[in-house]
């Protein structure tokens, strides 16, 4: 059976993107957080997964104001880079994994998590800077992909409880999956930052920090914190972080915090990334 | 709708909820089909023209036209369908982040290097209690 092996918490901030893309990582504004990257990449080449399921919002990229599913599971073969207003990201296409994609949609929706499924569609800068901040400049990315979109544009988001919840349903449904597959979930997006009004700007890492605190040691905690106190703690886009909630869901309760680093600023945000494994 | 939101009182942010993108829809449409280079090539060469293919409001084409970013979130606009207009234009999210503040942009970006905006004081117009 397949084997999830660890979750990733991922902020997904265009400009990282941008820097890796333009070769400026070494400049002395992105110095100091690529720098902070290098033991969640060498984790990463270590453990070698054959499958990451990356938890992400879609922003405005595949899909509009004109259907809004709050989970939606990718299905396809490969998912190209969206042009999100500036042209697509020079990376290579992301190659899917139809086969756990479809276990997962039918094993999930059994669950009672009544996801929508997508067979096509571009992936934006929430799925391709995460694997840019894991997997740096390969030509092809070294793993497979299943894209999890989670609509946190148009409020409400899913709960964090519920978020949670979907993490402990892939788990079930990783390990029912007939393949020897290893697994690393992906949580992505925030930590605190607003990207819009004028509260524009806005970073909280007290807040943060209990998160990232409270994510290990105390999850189902963490996944009732209110959809009011992301926004006014963490700011209006901060609220992303429900997402982590389901790559921690996936894992079970006792892990060990392999790597956490954070960084600010990158661009307007409060830059979080976080490596557990099972205990 | 119901009325008052939990949320209504957190200063200077405009969550997306359903009133906000109920009013916005026409705007947001518009927005997110400058992901096409090819529409953005026949917005640049004729505004008014492009405009012109959608039912925007007289606040939210008078918002676009003079790139009036807060004044887009007021009207329905959602900031990740505003920066499509600001990339465009060629801003940096920083950029059009900034500008929503009435900061000039050295003084933003010297704000989130030192730290970001502190949430102190920033939580509520009302008295604080976090």
């Amino acid at each position: 059976m397949a084997r999830l092996v660890g979750g990733v918490g991922c902020s997904h901030v265009p400009a990282v993107g941008v820097a890796i893309d333009k070769g400026t990582t070494g400049d002395p504004y992105w110095a100091p957080y690529f720098t902070k990257v290098v033991p969640a990449r060498e984790w990463m080449a270590e453990v070698d997964p054959d499958v990451c399921i990356v938890v992400y919002n879609d922003h405005a990229s595949a899909f509009g104001l004109d259907v809004i599913p709050t989970f939606a599971l990718g299905l396809a073969d490969a998912f190209p880079p969206a042009d999100e207003g500036y042209g697509p990201r020079p990376v290579p296409p992301v190659l899917g994994h139809p086969e756990l994609a479809w276990h997962l949609a039918e094993s999930l929706i059994l669950d009672e998590f009544d996801l929508t499924l997508v067979n096509e569609m571009p992936v934006d800068h929430g799925l391709t800077v995460p694997l840019s901040v894991m997997f740096g400049q390969p030509e092809a990315w070294p793993c497979r992909v299943v894209p999890l979109l989670v609509n946190v544009v148009q409020y409400p988001p899913p709960t964090g409880h519920r978020c949670y919840r979907l993490g402990q349903a892939i788990a079930r449904a990783v390990a029912a999956f007939e393949g020897d597959e290893k697994v690393v979930v992906f949580g992505t997006g925030g930590m605190s930052h607003q990207l819009q009004g004028q509260r524009a700007g806005l970073v909280n890492v007290e807040f943060d920090t209990a998160f990232l605190d409270g994510l290990v040691a105390d999850p189902e905690a963490v996944a009732r914190i209110p959809h009011v106190e992301y926004l006014r703690e963490a700011g209006s886009e901060g609220i992303e972080l429900v997402m982590w909630l389901v790559m921690r869901g996936a894992l079970p309760t006792a892990v060990r915090e392999v790597h956490r680093a954070t960084h600010v600023p990158t661009s307007n945000t409060h830059n979080g990334l976080l490596v557990l494994e099972p205990r | 709708m119901p009325g008052r939101r939990d949320y209504d009182d957190i200063p200077g942010t405009y969550v997306f909820d359903g009133r906000r993108s109920r009013r916005g829809y026409p705007l947001n449409t518009f927005l997110m089909t400058l992901n096409d280079a090819g529409n953005r090539e026949a917005f640049r060469a004729d505004e008014q023209a492009y405009l012109d293919r959608f039912p925007l409001d007289a606040e939210q084409r008078e918002a676009v036209v003079e790139r009036d970013w807060l004044r887009m979130l007021e009207v329905g606009g959602n900031v990740y369908y505003t920066y499509k207009l600001a990339a465009c234009d060629g801003m940096t999210f920083q950029d059009l982040a900034g500008q929503q503040t009435g900061m000039a942009r050295e003084a933003f970006a010297q704000m989130m290097l030192d730290g970001g905006r502190p949430i102190e004081g920033n939580r509520t117009t009302g008295p604080e209690t976090g």
